[in-house]
């Protein structure tokens, strides 16, 4: 009957045609081996490491590359959703088994190599050969200034400094709670919360005093900072060691075999030499991944490995035309992400506040109920999600339609109770029932209202869907997550400028429905 | 011309109250066939409260309502606002239909040939459909937003039709343009109507009888002969004092 409500009806029609394309189940059999990292640049040479021993023994590898943090990769390999990742044995023992930190690094590989099958059914293989435990790093100024050499001497100047640590560290037992004990109170003058990919730089441009970094970061010999020794034994032992699902356990001995082949192999000096060229100069982490394995004895496959790093010497222009493919990939991954989660929230929302608007008792508690998804870090939900869904496009979806209901639900149902009361009354008097008040009326007048709604939705999941890349969604996110961990600005650019564009498209095409669907007459 | 032998809408001791503020007190009234009366009063009278319970958009909590002698209560309320006339302050036109598709509302929810009637009604308030049909209420004057309001009430052949300050927000011209117009066609139609307005000139202009309300009650009702000559008490004194009519 009205054109409006005919409007809206298609572009509802639509939306809920997309997600058919985003939804195909991942396959199980016959999978690949899946090749996880955390987001980190050691982490994503290890990774890539493995993988290339793999390939070298005939295995076919599926890589996935920067998982959140290790609640998320941890997460992801318990439920078989990856099949091995490095860890750090000190990391296993405090953050995952919440026990007390060790500093013999024999105890706590023990502990941890008899705990983890018992209790998740994972294993651990034989260590790398290197530590890399936490390091407190200071500018050599701040150290000559105040003669700084030991912790010790930092926790006696704490309350004149500024701190800059990883959230990770802030939280975990074997981070600042444990160093604050340890050493007696180290009450700095503020702590501020910093990503690893972003510490380097905030400490060298003087925002923060000191940070936690990791012993074997080439950024460390880049910036010529000081490390302050832990004169206290603090600092549990960190090896670095492959972490293997049951499944790849059981079913894959060369798989096994291939990745112990490393053990003992890379001590921490080779190790910070690999990710200086990796973190300062830019080398693609396949080539540098190659190298390792040749110096090594071992032979690297640098063949099919995804190019995940750039030559930081081209111009950003030249860089993105050549990854032209790559991009768009990305962003059709993306735009699937927002739409299917779109779709499924305005499926939800949109009866959800009508039939809200009809009851009107308890409606606004409600709403406010669904807003306090909204506060949720998105981190956090992500990661809640990894026990219930895995890792992958499905949790990323169900993250994002979270996120989506709530502007959904309150403009549809504030645009429904708010609709003209005149001309709701009007027709109320003159013999409508409420089913077609609502249909002729209501609805109709409220369709712009919902449809700006759906459109803030959009903009707001176009934003949210980067972080998908956590826990391996894919979309404009990886080479974000990338950049991030390997200090690449023109992988980040490549990532964060078509996410803007594409909110920015989206948000037009979303204002043209908007315009499509305001009845004749009302604009 | 007006029956009043036969009510055709009557309101037997009704009360309503919202919480503890009364909005009708024992108010008692009858409108013969073809009769036009108008509730008149200051704002929270209670004159629109009376009005809204004949086509039950407001249930009373005691006493009787009638149309065509039958208890409202009775009555299915769509059926019951399908087959009366409403027209409201600023109209209430829908914004979002055309005037043609306004005015054909109600038979087209009654199923009926609803662009013929619409059409009629329009020509009827000198609005023609080939001309105005096609415009949306925005693009319409104050005036002429209220003869499509009043089209629409009398779109279905209504025997009565229930007028909420219809005139209220309009200038002094175009009122006095509307109500000539109003006037001429409920003659013509032989309508009943029951019309609520604030404006004492509006209804000795248009009703027969007048009901003068004050806090939920009925003060006086009477011809507004009747109200000048002999106001019953003090505030119908007042009131007709202050409009200068007495």
């Amino acid at each position: 009957m009205s054109r409006g409500w005919a409007g809206a009806l298609l572009a509802a029609a639509v939306a809920l045609l997309v997600p058919g394309a985003a939804g195909a189940p991942q396959q199980r059999s016959e999978r690949p081996v899946v090749v996880a990292s955390k987001p980190f640049a050691e982490s994503y040479l290890l990774a890539e490491i493995f993988a290339q021993q793999l390939e070298a023994h005939g295995i076919t590898v599926e890589r996935r590359p920067g998982l959140g943090a290790t609640e998320i990769a941890f997460g992801a390999l318990r439920t078989g959703a990856v099949d091995v990742y490095p860890e750090y044995t000190g990391t296993g023992l405090v953050a995952v088994l919440h026990e007390l930190p060790m500093a013999d690094r024999r105890a706590v590989f023990l502990r941890v190599a008899t705990e983890f099958p018992r209790r998740y059914g994972v294993h651990w293989l034989p260590p790398l050969g290197f530590e890399n435990t936490f390091a407190i790093a200071v500018r050599p100024e701040t150290a000559a200034r105040l003669g700084l050499r030991t912790l010790s001497d930092l926790a006696r100047h704490a309350p004149e400094l500024t701190a800059g640590f990883s959230p990770d560290f802030i939280g975990r037992a074997d981070g600042l709670p444990g160093l604050e004990r340890a050493y007696g109170g180290m009450h700095f003058a503020a702590v501020r919360p910093l990503l690893q990919a972003v510490k380097y730089q905030a400490l060298a441009s003087g925002a923060v005093d000191l940070i936690d970094g990791y012993s074997t970061d080439g950024e460390i010999e880049r910036h010529h900072l000081v490390v302050l020794e832990d004169d206290r034994n603090f600092f549990p032992a960190y090896e670095a060691a492959p972490l293997i699902s049951g499944r790849l356990w059981r079913d894959s001995p060369a798989a096994v075999a291939a990745l112990s082949e490393l053990g003992g192999r890379l001590d921490a000096r080779r190790m910070r030499l690999l990710n200086r060229r990796v973190e300062v100069d830019g080398e693609p982490v396949a080539r540098v991944a190659a190298d390792a394995l040749a110096q090594i004895g071992l032979h690297g496959t640098s063949g099919p490995a995804r190019r995940v790093t750039s030559n930081t010497h081209t111009s950003l222009t030249s860089y993105l035309v050549a990854r032209r493919g790559r991009i768009a990939e990305l962003t059709l991954q993306h735009l699937l992400l927002v739409a299917a989660s779109l779709a499924l929230a305005i499926a939800v929302a949109v009866p959800l506040a009508l039939l809200l608007a009809r009851v009107r008792r308890g409606a606004e508690s409600g709403i406010r109920g669904v807003g306090l998804l909204q506060t949720i870090p998105s981190i956090a939900l992500l990661a809640f999600m990894i026990p219930l869904l895995g890792i992958g496009v499905v949790p990323a979806v169900v993250a994002l339609f979270l996120y989506s209901l709530y502007p959904i639900l309150r403009n549809t149902y504030v645009g429904v109770r708010d609709a003209s009361p005149a001309a709701v009354g009007s027709a109320r008097a003159l013999g409508m029932t409420a089913g077609q008040i609502l249909r002729y009326v209501r609805l109709p007048l409220a369709a712009p209202v919902i449809m700006a709604g759906i459109r803030t939705a959009a903009v707001i999941d176009v934003g949210t869907a980067t972080l998908a890349a956590f826990i391996g969604a894919g979309g404009l996110g990886d080479p974000i997550v990338a950049g991030l961990a390997l200090s690449d600005t023109q992988m980040i650019l490549s990532g964060a400028i078509p996410a803007a564009l594409l909110a920015l498209v989206i948000d037009a095409v979303l204002g043209a429905c908007e315009r499509i669907v305001t009845p004749r007459g009302v604009a | 011309m007006a029956d009043r032998a036969v009510p055709i809408l009557s309101a037997d001791d009704v009360r309503k109250a919202y919480g503890s503020s009364v909005a009708l007190e024992s108010a008692t009234l009858a409108v013969g066939r073809g009769e036009c009366v108008a509730l008149v009063g200051e704002s929270g009278s209670g004159k629109t409260t009376l009005l809204r319970c004949f086509n039950r958009m407001v249930q009373p909590d005691s006493g009787v309502v009638r149309v065509d002698g039958v208890d409202v209560r009775e009555r299915d309320p769509v059926a019951l606002r399908r087959g009366m006339g409403y027209v409201q302050q600023e109209g209430g036109l829908l914004p979002h239909w055309t005037v043609l598709r306004n005015a054909s509302l109600v038979p087209w929810l009654r199923g009926e040939a609803a662009e013929e009637r619409g059409r009629e009604a329009l020509e009827r308030v000198g609005l023609p459909a080939s001309v105005f049909g096609g415009r949306w209420p925005r693009e319409l004057s104050g005036g002429q937003r209220q003869r499509v309001a009043i089209a629409r009430a009398l779109a279905a052949d209504p025997a009565i039709i229930l007028l909420d300050e219809p005139f209220g927000a309009l200038d002094a011209i175009t009122r006095s343009d509307v109500q000539k117009m109003f006037l001429e066609v409920r003659r013509e139609l032989g309508l009943t109507a029951l019309l609520v307005t604030h404006d004492l000139h509006e209804a000795f202009q248009l009703a027969e009888r007048v009901a003068v309300m004050h806090q939920g009650r009925i003060e006086q009702i009477g011809t507004p002969d009747l109200l000048v000559r002999a106001p019953a008490t003090a505030y119908v004194a007042r009131l007709l004092q202050l409009a200068r009519v007495a």
